[in-house]
């Protein structure tokens, strides 16, 4: 590209005077020429900026909307466990619980399954039905927030209810973990929700990373020997695992930031107890529930400042995940240890 | 299996200097059974949860198409919702309202996103600025969409007004600008004034369709350059050397040939991306909020089906909660076509053959 442009002002400089060749005006009248190449990438710069104008920007208003909140509480609103609209009193304790809660149990619950998935897929599928159970896990992706929501409310809750919830009180119940009234809505329905929804993203990048691993490692430890669970385990899995535990905090990201569903089914009560059967609250459903009704500058400044705290955590989660699979599926060459 | 090997000893070759191994001794018979059994073992887990997985999707699914398909009806598609009590109502406003805020986050959202991954892709190899900008669209990508609600809230729906004081030499230049006769339902909730001061914007003021749309659109931009970025790497270079060896400029190597070839791909990302931001609630209970009764107007709230399922989901009255499944079964079907249609456009595309 650059030979070539020079060697059109080569041409111009040696005949300055005298009109333009017939080529040269057909070409500036298609509108060829640096000018037209510059405003073009200046215009693709612009757009590629802008995504991080958006970050930027989102970033700044809710600093200087949660101002109030921050000047009043400062630091020690992630500490508090008041949650008074009507008197002015406001901590964020209870949502960081819930969030916690929530995620964690939910990471528990599919982390495992998302593992089997991506081992089933990649390593003992047979090659017919590889093609069919990706797609129903990717179609489990795109099912909306809310859809997940309304069957959790209309057929998960009865089930917790009625089922799930006696049966892990009467054999659990000696933990603590599961006991007071058990209304079928809570934190431990929440998590059940959260971990059918953070399984697909899981389970498919892992999948794709442990695609990544080289076939000539396999090839390897099966050479010496190994059956097929100690080839994936050494041969793939040690591999792949820097790359897995990216996928697992991608997932925990989606989990912390999940809105709908966990609003629809978690009970909304800004408690912190012990019992997973009891009502909570996340950081994502308090704005979701309160935030059209704040009446109050130092409410709605409340509920800005724990959108701004969820939005410092998951871009945190995120870039490290991200940093985690690029690192694997970048080229990286793969570690033997 | 190769693995059968083992059981038998293998054969003494001439020049064995060692005794070979006795593979048949007790503690490797038991070793090996072990082994044998944990990989079965761990195959066993892997079907199960496989199966686990799959479980709840054809739950999910089977039960909503068979709430959803006993509630469809005529008047779904046609009428407004009826009031509390009344049978019959349908969600057509709410139909109606998604797309047209769907259209306009696409309007807005597919070109930024589209021109930021021909900037990554064409113009920005190696170099630092685009693994940044690569990077935080990564980020962007993983941002909750109740935070990209509650940002365009303060920005599009919170009233405020910006005192624009360098415009103020210019303010003839806005004059026509402000007497642009604009009909009522492109308005936008934005719009200028001039005073002694300078030059104010009014922004916000109330929900409106227009916010919505904004959200929507930034969520869609990051998934739209990286699918962009990555099927413009696909593009073989001899394809653009020809180009640029005819004398084409570069922009127009780019618009003509390396979009022309990766477009399968990119509508293929475009496609996705509206199928995610279509089933978005939380980026929409602020911005358009939700409207009861027909509205046409970006200047104002408007109803949109996965809002309206929520409302519905969330209130006492059976009538409601049929009418909640027969919205998720529209929505639902709605983006699994779109999803499955690009799965098929994209295997057959010219990007199969062009890599």
């Amino acid at each position: 590209m650059r030979s070539m442009t020079n060697f059109v002002e080569a041409s111009e400089a040696v005949a300055p005077e005298g009109p333009a060749s017939p080529i040269r005006q057909f070409l500036q009248a298609r509108g060829s020429g640096g000018t037209a190449d510059r405003i073009f990438i200046g215009v693709m710069l612009v757009c590629a900026l802008s995504i991080f104008g958006i970050v930027l920007f989102i970033l700044k208003i809710l600093i200087s909307r949660s101002h109030l909140s921050q000047a009043a509480f400062g630091f020690r609103f992630f500490t508090r466990s008041a949650w008074d609209p009507v008197s002015g009193d406001f901590g964020a304790l209870p949502f960081i619980y819930g969030t916690l809660t929530t995620s964690l149990l939910a990471l528990a619950m599919a982390v495992p399954l998302a593992m089997g998935v991506a081992i089933f897929l990649t390593e003992l599928c047979p090659q017919k039905l590889r093609a069919p159970i990706s797609f129903l896990t990717e179609l489990l992706a795109a099912i909306p927030s809310v859809v997940y929501g309304l069957w959790a409310v209309f057929v998960l809750v009865p089930i917790m209810r009625d089922q799930l919830g006696p049966f892990l009180y009467k054999y659990l119940g000696w933990t603590g973990f599961f006991e007071g009234a058990n209304f079928g809505v809570g934190l431990l329905t929440a998590s059940i929700i959260l971990a059918i929804m953070i399984l697909p993203i899981i389970s498919s990048i892992t999948r794709d990373i442990m695609l990544a691993v080289p076939n000539s490692q396999r090839e390897a430890v099966l050479a010496l020997g190994a059956t097929r669970w100690e080839m994936i385990r050494t041969g793939v899995l040690r591999n792949a695992r820097i790359g897995i535990v990216g996928a697992i905090i991608l997932g925990l990201g989606r989990a912390l930031g999940e809105t709908m569903a966990v609003t629809m089914v978690i009970g909304n009560h800004p408690d912190i107890s012990k019992s997973l059967f009891a009502p909570g609250y996340t950081l994502a459903s308090v704005i979701a529930n309160e935030f059209s009704e704040a009446t109050g500058d130092m409410y709605l400044s409340a509920l800005i400042e724990i959108g701004l705290a969820l939005f410092l955590v998951t871009i945190v989660v995120n870039a490290i995940a991200r940093a985690l699979v690029w690192a694997v599926t970048r080229g990286a060459p793969a570690r033997i240890g | 299996m190769s693995t059968n090997a083992f059981h038998t000893p293998p054969p003494n070759g001439e020049g064995e200097m060692r005794a070979p191994m006795d593979f048949q001794s007790r503690r490797m018979r038991l070793n090996s059974a072990w082994r044998y059994a944990v990989n079965h073992a761990v195959t066993g887990l892997a079907v199960l949860s496989t199966l686990l997985v799959v479980a709840p999707l054809v739950a999910i699914l089977v039960y909503l198409v068979y709430m959803g398909a006993s509630s469809l009806n005529v008047a779904f598609f046609t009428h407004i919702p009826a009031p509390v009590g009344e049978p019959g109502g349908g969600m057509a406003n709410s139909i109606l309202g998604s797309g047209i805020v769907l259209v306009l986050a696409s309007l807005l959202g597919i070109p930024v996103g589209i021109a930021a991954g021909v900037y990554l892709a064409e113009f920005g190899r190696g170099k630092l600025l685009a693994a940044a900008i690569r990077f935080t669209a990564d980020v962007l990508n993983g941002v909750p969409s109740i935070v990209m609600g509650i940002a365009i809230y303060s920005m599009l729906v919170f009233p405020e007004d910006f005192h624009l004081w360098f415009l103020y030499p210019f303010r003839h230049l806005l004059a026509p600008l402000m007497a642009l006769n604009i009909p009522p339902a492109l308005q936008i909730p934005m719009t200028f004034s001039v005073d002694a001061t300078g030059v104010w914007l009014h922004v916000g003021g109330h929900f409106s369709a227009f916010a919505g749309g904004v959200a929507l659109a930034i969520m869609m931009v990051p998934t739209i350059t990286r699918t962009t970025e990555e099927m413009l790497a696909t593009v073989p270079h001899a394809i653009r050397e020809a180009a640029l060896g005819l004398g084409v400029p570069k922009w127009r190597t780019v618009m003509s040939v390396s979009l022309k070839t990766a477009s399968p791909g990119i509508i293929t990302g475009c496609m996705l991306a509206f199928a995610r931001v279509a089933g978005e609630t939380a980026p929409l209970l602020f911005t358009a909020f939700g409207n009861q009764f027909w509205s046409f107007r970006l200047n104002e709230p408007i109803a949109a089906l996965p809002l309206q399922i929520y409302i519905y989901a969330m209130s006492p009255y059976d009538e409601w909660h049929r009418l909640a499944w027969a919205g998720s079964l529209v929505l639902i079907v709605m983006i699994m076509v779109a999803v499955t249609l690009v799965r098929i456009y994209a295997s057959r595309g010219i990007l199969k053959g062009a890599s």
